[in-house]
C-alpha cells in the first residue's frame, strides 16, 4: 500500500484526508482516490487528463516524469506528495 | 434602476449594495483571494454564477440562487478528448491551443424562452451551452470544428477567447459571439451552424493581404442595444466598430483622443447612445495624458463627448478592461471599475461619476443586478 497525501493549498478549497491506497503507478493511484472523491479530479487534472501545469507529484522523493498519463511507478510503503509549483502573485 | 453592484476582482467577488440614503456600500465578499474572471446575475431567476480561476487547480463555476445564502459548484466546461497528439510547435509560432479549459471569459443567459440555458465563453477559443443552469456543458462543435478557428490567435491571453456573447432579445436561436482574435460569429439556428461577420472591420497592424480578413479581426468587446438588437457596438483593437444590420456589416467610428481601448457599454433603449473609455494605443495602454475619461456618444458616432467629472484627476493610470463597463436596464445609471482597483458609478448616463473605492484589487468584471 502506498501512501498518498495533499498538500495544504488545496484543503481551503476541498478537503483531501491522506490516504492508503494499493495502485502501481500514480496515475492508479490518482484514480482510486478521484473513484472517492469525483469533484477533486478537476483540481489535479486537466480537461484531458493530464497533471494540471502548476502542480507536481513526488515519488518518494522524486518528481514525476510522466505528467501526461502519470506512468510513474509506485512501491509499497511509496510516499506519493500531490503538491502545488509556486508561481503568481 | 439596478441597486445592486457586482465587481468581480483578482482578489474575490464583491457585492455593493446602494442604500435608501442613497449610498453604496460594500454588503457582501465572496471568494476572497481567488480571481473571479467573470459573474453573471441571470435577469430570469436572479440567480448568480461565478467564474474562478485558481490557476494552480484550474477553473471553476459557483452559483447561488435567489433563495439560498451559500453557493454550490457548477460542473465546468470541459473539452472533448483531444482527437490526436498535439501538433508539434512550429519555430516562431505559438503553440497549438491546448483542448482544457484555461479561462471562463463570458457568461451569458439564453432567452427568456429558454429558462436554464447558459453560453459560455472560454479560453480557448470554446463556446459552451447548458441547458440545465450549469450543471453539464457541452462544446459547440459547429463553431470549434471550423476550419478557419486554427487562424485565431491570442489576444490579451497566450490562447485565443470568447469574451462577448449577444443573444438577440428576438429570437434566442439567434447568437452572436466575438473572439479576441477570430472576429465575430453568428448562428441563426441556436447553433447548428455558423458565419464570420466581420465585414467592414479592419486591423491596420496586420500584413496589407489580412487587415481586411474578417477571422484575423481582434474585437476587444461587443454589446448589443436590448430594444433595437440590430445595433451592435464594437471596442476592437483597431478602433471603434458600429452595426446596424445585426452584425452583418460594420463601420468605423472616429473619436477623439483615442478608439483604442477595451470596454463598451451601449444605451438599452437607445441604439445611439454608448459608451467607451479610451487608452493611448495597444502598445501604450494608459489614458491619454494620464487623463482617465469615458466617451459618450448620443449619436450613433458621429460626434463624442468626454466625460470626466468625479473622475480622478491626471496622473491616472485606470486601465478598464472589456467586462468594466457596465449599463444597468434603465440606462441611466453607469459603473465602471479600473486594473488599479478604482469603483465608480453615474447615476447620470455619465454626466458625473462618483468614486466608491479606489483600493479594490484589479477589477474583472462589473455587472449590475
Amino acid at each position: 500500500m502506498s501512501r498518498i497525501v495533499f498538500a495544504p493549498a488545496i484543503q481551503r478549497h476541498m478537503p483531501v484526508p491522506e490516504r492508503t491506497v494499493a495502485a502501481a503507478t500514480v496515475g492508479a493511484a490518482l484514480e482510486a482516490v478521484f473513484r472517492q472523491q469525483p469533484a477533486l479530479r478537476g483540481y489535479i487534472v486537466d480537461d484531458q487528463g493530464q497533471l494540471r501545469r502548476h502542480m507536481a507529484i513526488f515519488v518518494d522523493g522524486q518528481v514525476i516524469h510522466d505528467r501526461l498519463r502519470m506512468s510513474d511507478p509506485v512501491g509499497a510503503g511509496s510516499h506519493i506528495y500531490v503538491v502545488q509549483a509556486l508561481s503568481g502573485g | 434602476m439596478s441597486d445592486q453592484l457586482l465587481v468581480a476582482t483578482r482578489k474575490g467577488l464583491f457585492i455593493l449594495q446602494r442604500s435608501s440614503s442613497d449610498q453604496w456600500q460594500q454588503a457582501q465578499t465572496h471568494f476572497l483571494g481567488e480571481p473571479v474572471s467573470i459573474v453573471l446575475p441571470d435577469p430570469r431567476d436572479q440567480t448568480l454564477y461565478a467564474a474562478l480561476n485558481l490557476g494552480h487547480f484550474g477553473v471553476k463555476l459557483w452559483r447561488r440562487s435567489a433563495t439560498r445564502q451559500d453557493w454550490e459548484a457548477c460542473a465546468v466546461p470541459v473539452y472533448p478528448p483531444r482527437p490526436e497528439p498535439a501538433p508539434a510547435p512550429q519555430p516562431d509560432q505559438p503553440p497549438a491551443a491546448p483542448w482544457s479549459l484555461q479561462q471562463i471569459w463570458a457568461l451569458a443567459p439564453g432567452g427568456v424562452d429558454e429558462p436554464g440555458v447558459l453560453w459560455a465563453g472560454t479560453i480557448p477559443g470554446g463556446l459552451f451551452r447548458s441547458e440545465d443552469a450549469g450543471a453539464s456543458w457541452v462544446l459547440n462543435r459547429a463553431l470549434w470544428d471550423r476550419p478557419e478557428r486554427e487562424a485565431w490567435g491570442g489576444g490579451g491571453y497566450d490562447y485565443p477567447g470568447i469574451h462577448s456573447i449577444c443573444v438577440d432579445p428576438r429570437d434566442s436561436r439567434h447568437v452572436a459571439v466575438a473572439v479576441s482574435t477570430g472576429g465575430v460569429w453568428q448562428t441563426y439556428d441556436g447553433g447548428e451552424s455558423w458565419a464570420c461577420t466581420a465585414a467592414g472591420m479592419y486591423a491596420e497592424y496586420m500584413p496589407p493581404e489580412l487587415r481586411e480578413d474578417p477571422n484575423m479581426q481582434d474585437v476587444h468587446r461587443m454589446v448589443q442595444c436590448q430594444d433595437a438588437p440590430d445595433t451592435l457596438w464594437a471596442q476592437h483593437h483597431n478602433g471603434i466598430f458600429r452595426s446596424t444590420d445585426g452584425g452583418r456589416h460594420w463601420q468605423d467610428v472616429r473619436a477623439q483622443p483615442s478608439t483604442f481601448g477595451f470596454a463598451a457599454a451601449v444605451h438599452p433603449h437607445q441604439a445611439d447612445t454608448a459608451w467607451f473609455v479610451p487608452a493611448v494605443k495597444d502598445e501604450c495602454r494608459v489614458p491619454v495624458d494620464g487623463r482617465l475619461i469615458v466617451n459618450r456618444t448620443r449619436d450613433g458616432g458621429r460626434s463624442f463627448e468626454a466625460l470626466q467629472a468625479g473622475l480622478p484627476p491626471p496622473p491616472a493610470y485606470d486601465l478598464v478592461y472589456r467586462h468594466c463597463l457596465a449599463v444597468d436596464a434603465s440606462g441611466e445609471r453607469l459603473a465602471m471599475g479600473s486594473t488599479t482597483g478604482g469603483l465608480w458609478v453615474s447615476e447620470d448616463g455619465g454626466n458625473r461619476w462618483h468614486e466608491l473605492t479606489a483600493h479594490l484589487p484589479p477589477v474583472y468584471g462589473v455587472s449590475f443586478s
